[in-house]
């Protein structure tokens, strides 16, 4: 490969991390301070696919879109916690496994009924069509450079609201000991399910932001679902920068293997993460003391 | 105490029924009973890890799978056909597969080893689905039934799917006596002492990451086997066997019939398999029901099928 | 409805003698009673549109028989095979074991198909391959009892490398989704174009049914082929496509596929398809009385578009009905029906259809063009296309 090649390749495997950890970063909130292990999360993603593309071919608009959609995101996430999830709290992963592997069961089938089995593609916003050339032959799309400055944007933006606000702080304090806050007065139920809801919207969002460039179609959900855990583990499940950092390593990883293995590519991430359990059981940025 | 007995004459007239069900020469029911019981047995070697030692694995599809690959592949290229040496062979692969993915996997605990297990099983699916070598994603035919022989004579045909139906209710009889007693025995005492309290067992000395271990591979292998039967029955391996789904579904039965129970895992797949016939029939959301199906029995239902049956009884 | 019959059919095995069940299974058939077909096709997952809209093509020319075949009243029996090859086996058995169909038909996956090709070899049972393109159904595994109504995937493909070598491109990357349908594809295109003199430069292997195509569309940027053939199909085909269009190469290098990659997914690709050419077996545009005739009978029974899988399933009834007619409904004749389906021919919307020695249709493959979104014939690819049918002692 030449180096502009190794330059161009870079460039992808950071823009699929980037889309990768904000999928994953919903997931390894939600398992750090609620300690849940959500395998709905995949759901999430599609039903945000699936509402981007519903509204989208309505409305001609993806940013409506967005905003019509969200909120319908909130309330599932929502509905799903308060009905669901918040039962699991004392309970062990096998409960946590099997309930939330029943949604995705159910929200595939409710997919199936409300949207149908067909491929749909979904416009991306007029302003972001087109492609950037980089040298002679290697050109970008416009779009791609959109989500991956829009996933940095998110990604910030989660840290500043984590380090830098009062919700932040009571989840930072809730994450290493809900008793503790719950001791201090903080409603925790509260907590969990704004945080729940935070989640499935920010697996939703991905979806949206993903569903022009992937299209929309069944059983999406649950590839996606399937590579966040492994960069959650790679990161160390809990760690928002463990995310981040399994995201860029697992996106670059699937890059290059596709291009210098391409018979066996599939295995090349899962070869990474073997790779780093090997070394680092609980994951690059997982704390060993926390057992959950 | 009383529970119990009746539990045991409860399962004997269960297995007695089963071993009569050939005597009806309907052949589609004959194969239906057969897969009942596989599914049966590979839901009991689950339940040895998650009811007992308190492991939850994902990777439970993948040893059935390599035991059915494992089978068709000793017959296929190396031409074994003696049951005596295939089932052994397939075994121990299978055994051995389990010793490499459970010694990465029992290193770490609860959530992380879902998630790993789950990335393994997926990796084994990529791995059989692409390479033409190993069948590709149309999967392999089991080019010869197991038959046993000896001085020209067959002694055993499991082609015949009547013998292959007897084979299979005897493994099933068998691997139930066996765990029935592992678990009892002071192995299955420490799998539980693990479970419930794994430090403490630490501190009184047992090497609790070789207990786990251990029974990691018991449970893989007993899969294994399942998976052998299945290629056995049906001559037919494909890389869908290795599906995340499942294993989910596997862990599902599990819970539905009662974990930590051995014969409730069993009932929870006669059950599914008996609603599932049925079901699809009348509706085309057939795993939606399957999700409900898990979502009611770990809200509702906690301790499955064997919980209920012991609490009306008892 | 079903239940009672099997359970009667269990009880009067009991009650009879164990060997009753060793009797042939077809001598009991009498020519007044219904027959029985089964169906198995997906109705759920990934695939259950391709099943739906099979199921529904053929219960469309049954309707143009008047429900009826070779004089006996039409049964439907259908299964859904959730495109499932791990149920497959129990599946099948439900089927043939189970209901005993007197004429098998389905499935839509290769995986479902290697299955029932197993069990149905074995029972005899009359079976008609209504979609799955694998080359061993009409290849190594062929069977007298075995038809298939839609085609090798060879038949894709092959035609594909003449029209790019015509179009003067010598150079190609071939690009595939790592499962038997993208390996058979690809293997076809490369046989075809290595022997009319091009050269392929790399072949792409992508795992199925994964779809993140930016690394590998980078790379092809910088192999700066003549052309690109690609298999890809359903929801992968539409975002491959917008990914390629996106990346800059649609301009720059050309894209030909087998014609699953615009089957079915044109709206979901839009604009970005335009300029792609396919080879396939049938095209929603051919135009033809007899297509014509189809499209619209299948629309107004059904509200939707037809398109290549709905012929496959139209087809089938139509020549069962021929063949069926010949032998006056005899299912039991088993010689004579097949002999009769080998002799049967049709008009079908897709051209004129003809089983091959080993049962494969031997049919008109096409070239098509996607222009402003939608999908044009240029002409024939391959007139009368016949699988080579490798491994197939039949075919002598």
């Amino acid at each position: 490969m030449t180096t502009s090649l190794v330059a161009v390749q870079l460039l992808n495997g950071v823009e699929y991390g980037l889309l990768l950890f904000l999928v994953a970063s919903g997931l390894t909130i939600i398992f750090g301070v609620l300690g849940v292990l959500n395998f709905a999360h995949g759901s999430f993603y599609m039903l945000g696919a699936y509402l981007a593309y519903f509204i989208a071919e309505r409305t001609g608009s993806l940013l409506f879109a967005a905003l019509l959609g969200l909120p319908v995101m909130v309330l599932v996430g929502f509905l799903v916690e308060r009905l669901a999830i918040s039962r699991l709290y004392a309970r062990d992963h096998l409960s946590q496994v099997l309930l939330t592997y029943g949604l995705v069961l159910v929200f595939n089938d409710l997919q199936r009924a409300l949207f149908g089995n067909e491929v749909h593609g979904v416009p991306m916003p007029r302003a972001l069509t087109g492609s950037v050339a980089l040298g002679e032959m290697q050109s970008w799309p416009v779009y791609r450079i959109f989500t991956s400055v829009a996933c940095l944007c998110i990604a910030l933006l989660l840290r500043q609201v984590i380090l830098g606000t009062r919700f932040g702080m009571r989840v930072r304090a809730g994450a290493s000991n809900a008793e503790m806050v719950e001791a201090l007065g903080i409603d925790v139920r509260k907590l969990f399910s704004a945080l729940f809801t935070a989640g499935a919207v920010l697996a939703a969002l991905s979806g949206m932001l993903a569903a022009p460039l992937t299209t929309v179609y069944p059983g999406m959900g649950e590839g996606i679902l399937i590579v966040s855990f492994v960069v959650v583990v790679i990161g160390g499940i809990g760690s928002i920068k463990g995310a981040f950092a399994g995201a860029l390593l697992v996106g670059i990883a699937d890059t290059f293997g596709k291009v210098l293995l391409p018979g066996v590519s599939s295995a090349v991430v899962y070869a990474v993460m073997a790779a780093v359990l090997l070394f680092r059981p609980r994951g690059l940025l997982g704390q060993p003391a926390l057992q959950r | 105490m009383n529970a119990s007995r009746r539990t045991r004459v409860a399962l004997l007239v269960f297995a007695v029924a089963l071993a009569l069900v050939p005597l009806s020469g309907d052949r589609f029911w004959v194969q239906f009973a057969a897969k009942m019981m596989i599914a049966a047995l590979f839901a009991m070697s689950l339940d040895l890890l998650v009811g007992y030692a308190g492991i939850v694995s994902l990777a439970h599809a993948a040893f059935f799978g390599l035991g059915a690959y494992l089978l068709a592949g000793l017959t296929n290229g190396a031409g074994l056909v003696s049951p005596l040496a295939t089932f052994p062979l397939a075994l121990a692969g299978t055994a051995v597969a389990a010793l490499v993915i459970g010694f990465l996997s029992v290193r770490t605990s609860g959530v992380y080893l879902v998630m790993i297990t789950l990335a393994f099983t997926q990796m084994l699916y990529f791995l059989f689905g692409e390479a033409p070598g190993l069948g590709g994603s149309d999967g392999l035919y089991v080019a010869q039934r197991p038959r046993l022989s000896a001085f020209g004579t067959t002694l055993l045909d499991l082609g015949n799917g009547r013998t292959a139906y007897f084979f299979i209710w005897a493994a099933l009889v068998a691997i139930y006596l066996l765990l029935a007693r592992t678990v009892r025995a002071p192995f299955g005492r420490v799998l539980a002492g693990i479970r419930i309290n794994e430090a403490r067992m630490r501190t009184l000395g047992y090497r609790t990451r070789r207990y786990k271990i251990a029974a990691f591979v018991a449970a893989g292998a007993l899969a294994g086997l399942a998976g052998v039967l299945d290629a056995t029955l049906y001559g037919f391996v494909n890389p869908a066997i290795f599906g995340w789904r499942q294993s989910g579904l596997v862990l599902v039965t599990v819970l539905l019939g009662g974990k930590g129970t051995l014969y409730g895992p069993a009932l929870g797949a006669v059950l599914l398999g008996v609603l599932e016939h049925f079901g699809e029939k009348w509706t085309a959301y057939w795993n939606a029901l399957i999700g409900a199906v898990a979502i009611a029995t770990v809200l509702a239902l906690p301790g499955g099928l064997a919980g209920l049956l012991r609490g009306s009884r008892g | 409805m079903r239940t009672p019959l099997s359970r009667r059919a269990v009880l009067a095995a009991a009650s009879a003698a164990a060997a009753s069940a060793m009797l042939p299974r077809r001598s009991f058939a009498a020519t007044k009673a219904k027959i029985k077909i089964g169906l198995l096709l997906p109705y759920s997952g990934t695939y259950a549109s391709l099943g739906n809209n099979i199921t529904d093509a053929m219960k469309l020319a049954a309707s143009e028989k008047k429900n009826r075949l070779g004089g006996r009243e039409i049964e439907w029996v259908a299964v859904d095979d959730e495109s499932d090859p791990a149920k497959a086996p129990a599946n099948v058995n439900k089927l043939v074991v189970g209901e005993k169909v007197d004429i098998l038909t389905g499935p839509v996956h290769s995986g479902v198909a290697m299955a029932m090709m197993q069990i149905v070899r074995q029972e005899k049972t009359l079976t008609i391959v209504t979609n799955a393109g694998a080359q061993p159904i009409t290849g190594s595994l062929c069977s007298p009892n075995v038809f298939r109504t839609s085609f090798s995937n060879w038949q894709t493909s092959y035609p594909c490398a003449g029209v790019m070598l015509k179009d003067g491109r010598k150079k190609a990357v071939g690009m595939f989704w790592n499962y038997s349908f993208g390996q058979e594809s690809m293997s076809a295109f490369r046989e075809g174009f290595t022997k009319g003199g091009g050269t392929i430069v790399k072949e792409i292997p992508v795992p199925f049914p994964t779809t993140e195509f930016q690394a590998n569309l980078s790379e092809i940027a910088s192999l700066k082929p003549d052309a690109v053939f690609v298999f890809f199909a359903g929801a992968g085909a539409a975002k491959f496509i917008k990914d390629y269009a996106a990346a800059g190469l649609m301009e720059k290098i050309p894209l030909y596929g087998s014609g699953f990659l615009t089957e079915g997914v044109l709206g979901a690709a839009g604009p970005a398809a335009n300029g792609i050419k396919t080879t396939l077996h049938y095209a929603d545009a051919l135009d033809t009385p007899a297509n014509k005739k189809f499209r619209e009978a299948f629309k107004k029974a059904t509200s939707r578009e037809a398109d290549v899988y709905a012929v496959a399933g139209y087809d089938t009834i139509h020549l069962l009905a021929q063949a069926l007619d010949k032998v006056k409904g005899d299912t039991s004749a088993e010689k004579d029906l097949i002999a009769a389906l080998e002799a049967a021919r049709t008009e079908s919307p897709r051209g004129p259809f003809r089983f091959g020695k080993t049962h494969n249709p031997i049919q008109n493959v096409y070239v098509r063009l996607v222009k402003g979104g939608r999908e044009e014939v240029l002409g024939l690819a391959q007139k009368e296309a016949d699988d080579p049918a490798f491994g197939c002692a039949m075919a002598t």
